[in-house]
């Protein structure tokens, strides 16, 4: 019989006045005991509606059926036969659009803890050997470009059928979004890096610093042998309002903020990496990254951090969870309003911001009610720091050396059903092909293209016996 | 890790190293940069490749000592390694078409960038006009190799040590004035040098191309660290750059973002991001 308690066991986290000035992991996670008990409130539906709510379709109730007697490694095992990274889903999924939306129990009181559980067998099982076989190499070689979700994912799944999987990153650490922008206080890197290992332990090999499109070009890899290229390149450049002072000294893009911190570790003191150490900011945005960016700038010692939203709370684009954390550490929200400029002083810095009123009206191609001005209600903020979260645009490099491959109108990538681009035997997936979206789908997209890449090579080289 | 082959300072200030990275010299072009981190705490630092050698597999960068990073780099020796170098980034030099005369100039360490874009152009039987300029004789870098690479070498120092008695800005003019027809000029230094240059050629409608420094941190189009104002237009230098028409370049924004960290510099005995042209 299951556990009929409405609500979630909770998890215990770092106090918000605590957490709010330093960079660990917000929350702890669940012992054992804690996972056990919330896994009894899953009723292990035989129709199983959470599984169609996940992209890579995790075995839910199987593994939590597992947790629930304490086979943790099991649970784990189930976990990791469809989803290569475990240890990042259970933290940085939206859960609450996904898994948990689709689940019997969230009807009358809470779902239950989906990502908690998986975050929890992904820490129990760390450090500790899974007896993981190495598939027979198939004697393919297979070429993945960036080492984010969509591109480890891939080089996973084909691993595991045998391929020999090169991936190509261009920065000097592995884990695109998950190293550069999602803050360690969400997401430790070292946790990143234990989810690399067991892809190198598979036999994945990484070339860090490997730019392609610059380096090598997608013509070449071919040349080199490799007989499919995976492109998982991310989403590009930042976007920007293009409004007045977007060039004084103390605007940032949100990309270049958390790459300073994240990767370049700008908050910790034996790293070389200078940021600016803001008081009063304003992040302009609603999505992850803008909560990422102003609760990174609170634990960098602001005083006041401001997110500043041109809709309402309701469509915020965040996960829940952060927004709520960000709430309990002090972020100030100004929803419905709008930057119209950003001041500066004589020095060339910022020193403030002018924003309008918004008021929503119908919705908009989005299905979001589209915001539009009040007239004559600017106000003005005090600030030194400005950051932009209001979204990217892709990156050019390979579309600008690769022939071939095609882009739509925003320039991302074009793919057909199977990830497919314009371009024989180059598949695409992750923001490169959707834009700025979620580490999740651009895993689902990576798993959904190994299945293409395995298939298109097995078919062709069944016609050329 | 890619290892550091050959060391020998140019003076005092300015480094010249020989690296160990094929993948990069078998695509390099002048014009592109690589980035730099020393080690697992340093920054990603940008520098132009000043040349490469596609046979042996090297690039080199000539490097002036300015901050903390590049103090980090000078601490390497022959020999040594250096954690992460990727590149070749940045779109290559695209010279004006059919150009029979160009002036390539270069202030202080600048001329390092300078002088492979002058190597190139001569070796394309284009006629090149070099004008370098230093504050002072001592700190004269590569003299044989710019003279080499041109049809005359114009040397301008601040204080008249050597050569020109003045800026490289006075003697472009001059040089225009006194009848030189350039069919283009490109300009690679300090960002105020590059800024007068393209004052002084505008007049005279001569087309400018100049190699912007912004401060970078991924350097491949990703975090936005390096946007320019061109004709209005946020430019990214790092995927769209660093060569851009400098008569539509708004050097005064540059100027102001490149000093972005100097106090934390000071405070820190400067850990700035330093391209081989600041400072």
């Amino acid at each position: 019989m299951a556990d009929m308690n409405p609500k979630k066991t909770p998890i215990p986290e770092q106090e918000p006045s605590v957490r709010a000035r330093n960079f660990m992991e917000v929350s702890l996670g669940y012992t054992a005991e804690m996972a056990m008990q919330e896994a009894r409130r899953c009723l292990n539906c035989k129709h199983r509606p959470c599984m169609t709510g996940c992209p890579v379709s995790v075995r839910i109730p199987e593994f939590i059926e597992q947790v629930a007697k304490g086979e943790f490694e099991e649970a784990y095992k189930i976990i990791r036969s469809t989803n290569a990274l475990p240890a990042v889903c259970g933290r940085v999924c939206p859960q609450e659009r996904q898994c948990e939306s689709k689940c019997v129990r969230g009807i009358k009181g809470e779902p239950v803890g989906i990502g908690r559980l998986e975050r929890f067998c992904a820490d129990y099982m760390r450090g500790k050997a899974v007896d993981t076989q190495l598939a027979e190499p198939n004697g393919h070689k297979v070429a993945v470009i960036g080492a984010g979700p969509a591109g480890l994912t891939a080089a996973g799944d084909l691993a595991k059928l045998g391929y020999d999987v090169t991936v190509y990153e261009a920065f000097h650490t592995a884990g695109g979004v998950l190293s550069y922008g999602i803050p360690e206080f969400r997401l430790p890197k070292s946790i990143v890096q234990s989810e690399i290992d067991g892809l190198e332990a598979m036999g994945v090999k990484i070339m860090t610093n490997m730019v392609i499109g610059k380096v090598l070009s997608v013509d070449e890899l071919f040349e080199m042998g490799f007989e499919a290229v995976f492109i998982g390149s991310g989403a590009g450049l930042p976007r920007f309002m293009n409004i007045e002072g977007e060039d004084l000294v103390g605007v940032y893009s949100a990309n270049e903020y958390l790459t300073r911190i994240n990767l370049m570790k700008a908050y910790k003191e034996e790293y070389y990496t200078p940021i600016i150490r803001s008081k009063k900011v304003a992040v302009i945005g609603g999505g992850n990254v803008a909560m990422d960016s102003a609760r990174s700038a609170m634990r960098l010692g602001a005083e006041k951090v401001y997110i500043i939203y041109r809709r309402s709370a309701e469509e915020l684009p965040a996960r829940k969870e952060e927004v709520h954390h960000a709430q309990e550490e002090g972020i100030e929200f100004l929803f419905l309003s709008n930057p119209t400029r950003i001041l500066g002083g004589e020095n060339g810095h910022v020193n403030g911001i002018e924003c309008i009123r918004m008021e929503l009206g119908e919705p908009d191609a989005s299905g979001r009610r589209s915001p539009s001005e009040i007239a004559g209600s600017e106000f003005t903020l005090e600030i030194d720091t400005a950051i932009m979260a209001i979204g990217t645009s892709p990156n050019p490099l390979l579309r600008m050396t690769t022939k071939g491959l095609e882009v739509n109108k925003r320039g991302t990538l074009i793919v057909d059903e199977n990830e497919c681009t314009t371009k024989e035997g180059v598949f695409a997936g992750g923001d490169a092909v959707t834009g700025a979206a979620t580490v999740i789908l651009a895993m689902g997209a990576g798993k959904k293209a190994a299945a293409a890449i395995d298939n298109y090579i097995k078919t062709k080289n069944k016609s050329n016996d | 890790m890619y290892k550091i082959l050959e060391k020998r300072k140019l003076n005092e200030q300015v480094v010249l190293i020989v690296i160990d990275a094929p993948y990069i010299a078998a695509k390099a072009e002048p014009g592109q940069f690589v980035i730099v981190r020393c080690d697992s705490v340093g920054e990603r630092i940008p520098f132009t490749i000043s040349d490469y050698d596609r046979e042996k597999g090297t690039i080199t960068v000539i490097y002036q000592i300015v901050g903390a990073s590049t103090m980090r780099l000078a601490e390497l020796e022959q020999g040594d390694d250096i954690l992460d170098v990727a590149g070749p980034l940045g779109v290559a030099t695209e010279y004006a078409e059919g150009a029979k005369r160009v002036a390539v100039v270069g202030g202080g360490v600048g001329c390092a960038i300078a002088y492979p874009q002058a190597k190139k152009l001569h070796n394309m039987g284009v006629k090149v006009d070099m004008i370098a300029g230093f504050r002072n004789k001592g700190l004269i870098i590569l003299e044989d190799e710019m003279r080499a690479a041109s049809e005359q070498l114009y040397i301008c120092t601040d204080d008249g040590s050597c050569g020109f008695n003045g800026f490289v800005t006075d003697q472009l003019r001059e040089l225009i004035d006194s009848g030189a027809e350039y069919d283009e000029v490109i300009a690679i230094g300090p960002v105020p040098m590059m800024k007068f240059v393209c004052r002084v050629t505008e007049p005279y409608g001569i087309k400018t191309l100049v190699s912007l420094n912004p401060i970078m941190v991924d350097g491949t189009g990703m975090c936005g660290c390096c946007r320019v104002k061109v004709d209005g237009k946020i430019r990214y230098a790092c995927v769209e750059g660093p060569d851009f028409d400098g008569h539509l370049v708004d050097f005064d924004e540059l100027m102001r973002r490149n000093s972005a960290y100097k106090e934390h510099e000071q405070a820190h005995i400067c850990r700035l991001t330093g391209g081989v042209r600041n400072g």
